[in-house]
C-alpha cells in the first residue's frame, strides 16, 4: 500500500478526532444538565432524564443514527451530515456519561453540600461549584474510557454519509480492491489514537489534584 | 408526515424472522465469546509470562479498535487471504472474536479476585490444576464476572446491528429494507430501536435475576 493511500486515511482520521471530541464535549454538557435534571427532586424532570438515558443506552448506536438522519428531513430540519453525525454521537454518549456522573454525585460528601448550603450557597452555585468539580474528578476515569469509546463508535457516523476514516477506508478499498491493506491500516491508526489517548488520560488522572492515594 | 405502523407491521413474517436472526446470532455470538474469552484467560493465567504477553497484544488490539473495522477486515479482507465466508458466519466469528477479548479481561480480573489461599489450600489437599479451576476459581469468581457479562451480552446485543452492514439479515437490515421498500424508514426505525430496548431490558432483567440467585454463594467478608 502507497504512502498515498495512508496519508488519505491520516487526514480522514482528523476528522474522526474532531467529530468525537466534539461531541464527547457536548455529551459531557448534556449529561450534566441530566444529573441535574435527576438531583432536581422534580418528578417530571427525573423522569424524563431516567426515559431519555434508558433509550440511548438501550438501542444500538446505529440504529439511532439511521433513524436521526431519517426523522430529521421528516421534521423539516435540513442538517448538513457532519452536524447529524454530532448530534447523534452525542445524544448516545450523554445517556453513558449521565450514567457514569451519577456514580460520581453518589460520591460527593454531604457535608461538603450541607456547608455549602449554610455557607448561603444556592442550589445551582452548590450543583455547579460543588457537586459537579468533585463529580467529575472522581469519573475522570470512566469518562477516559468514554472517550476511547466513543472514538470507536464514531467509525458509525459512516452510514450518515460523514467521510471520516472509516469511511474513507471503505472508498479508497472501492477504488483499490486492497480491504486487507486499508482496513488493517485504518484499524492500526484507531489504535494509535486510543492508545494516546489511555496514556494521556493517566496522565491527567495522576497529575490532577485529589488524585486516589495509593 | 403520515405516521403508519400498520404498513410495517404487515410485514410481520419478515420482522420476526429479523428478530430470530438477531437473537440467534446474539445468543451464539455471546456463548463463543465467553467460551473463548474463558480459554483466553486461562491460559494466560497458566501458560507462562510468554503466552501472558503474546496473548495481551491480539486482546488489546481488539478493544482498542472499532467493531466495524474488524468486520469489515474480516469479511471483505478475508477473500484475499483464502478466508471466504459468507454474511452469517463471517459475521458471527468477527463477533465471537470481538466479544472474546473482553470475556477474557471479565475473566482476568476474576481470577485476580480470588484469594491465592483458597487455591493453595486446595493445591495442598492434591486438588489437580483441573480441579482447581473446576471446583474453587469458577464457583469463587461466578458472583464477580456474572454483572460485567451481562452487560458485555448487552454490548454484544447492540453489537449485532452492525452485521446489516455485511448483509446478515438479521433485524436491523430487515428493518431498512422493508422501511425503503413501503417509504416508511422512520417508522420502521422506531419500531426497530423499541425492539432492541425491550431485548436490552430483558437482558438486564435476567442477568439481575441470575445475580440474586447467586448472590447466596457470596463469600463472607474477610
Amino acid at each position: 500500500m502507497s504512502w498515498k493511500l495512508f496519508s488519505l486515511l491520516l487526514e480522514a482520521s482528523l476528522m474522526t478526532i474532531f467529530v468525537s471530541t466534539i461531541s464527547i464535549l457536548i455529551g459531557l454538557v448534556l449529561a450534566i444538565l441530566l444529573s441535574a435534571a435527576n438531583l432536581s427532586g422534580i418528578r417530571p424532570l427525573q423522569w424524563g432524564g431516567k426515559f431519555f438515558i434508558s433509550f440511548f443506552r438501550g438501542t444500538p448506536l446505529l440504529v439511532q443514527l439511521l433513524l436521526l438522519y431519517n426523522l430529521l428531513p421528516v421534521m423539516g430540519i435540513q442538517m448538513p451530515s457532519l452536524a447529524t453525525a454530532i448530534l447523534g454521537l452525542s445524544l448516545c454518549t450523554a445517556a453513558y456519561q449521565a450514567e457514569n456522573l451519577r456514580g460520581g454525585f453518589e460520591g460527593v460528601p454531604r457535608g461538603l453540600v450541607e456547608s455549602a448550603d449554610m455557607a448561603g450557597f444556592s442550589p445551582a452555585q452548590t450543583f455547579f461549584h460543588i457537586r459537579v468539580p468533585i463529580a467529575l474528578r472522581l469519573t475522570l476515569p470512566a469518562l477516559i474510557n468514554e472517550a476511547i469509546l466513543i472514538l470507536k463508535a464514531s467509525s458509525l457516523v459512516s452510514v450518515v454519509g460523514l467521510v471520516e476514516l472509516t469511511r474513507m477506508a471503505q472508498n479508497l478499498v472501492a477504488s483499490t480492491f486492497m480491504p486487507l491493506e486499508l482496513y488493517a491500516s485504518a484499524g492500526l491508526i484507531y489504535l494509535v489514537i486510543n492508545l494516546t489517548v489511555a496514556v494521556l488520560g493517566r496522565q491527567l488522572e495522576q497529575r490532577l489534584p485529589g488524585a486516589p492515594a495509593k | 408526515m403520515n405516521f403508519d405502523l400498520n404498513v410495517i407491521l404487515s410485514k410481520q413474517d419478515e420482522l420476526l424472522y429479523g428478530i430470530a436472526v438477531t437473537i440467534f446470532v446474539w445468543v451464539v455470538g455471546t456463548l463463543a465469546s465467553a467460551a473463548l474469552g474463558f480459554v483466553i484467560a486461562t491460559a494466560r493465567r497458566y501458560g507462562g509470562v510468554l503466552v501472558d504477553r503474546a496473548l495481551a497484544v491480539p486482546v488489546e488490539v481488539i478493544r482498542g479498535t472499532p467493531f466495524l473495522v474488524q468486520l469489515f477486515l474480516l469479511y471483505f479482507g478475508g477473500p484475499y487471504i483464502g478466508l471466504s465466508l459468507d454474511a452469517l458466519p463471517a459475521g458471527l466469528l468477527a463477533l465471537s472474536i470481538y466479544g472474546s477479548a473482553y470475556f477474557s479481561e471479565i475473566f482476568r480480573a476474576g481470577y485476580q479476585s480470588v484469594p491465592p489461599g483458597h487455591v493453595e489450600a486446595a493445591e495442598t489437599l492434591g486438588f489437580t490444576r483441573g480441579q482447581v479451576i473446576r471446583v474453587i476459581l469458577l464457583p469463587e469468581m461466578a458472583l464477580l464476572v456474572l454483572p460485567p457479562s451481562v452487560n458485555m451480552a448487552i454490548i454484544l446485543l447492540k453489537e449485532t446491528a452492525l452485521l446489516s452492514l455485511i448483509t446478515v439479515p438479521e433485524m436491523t437490515m430487515t428493518a431498512s429494507a422493508i422501511g425503503s421498500q413501503e417509504y416508511a424508514f422512520v417508522e420502521a426505525m422506531l419500531l426497530l430501536a423499541l425492539t432492541y430496548w425491550i431485548l436490552v431490558e430483558l437482558a438486564g432483567l435476567l442477568g439481575r435475576l441470575a445475580e440474586k440467585k447467586l448472590s447466596r454463594y457470596r463469600l463472607a467478608k474477610a
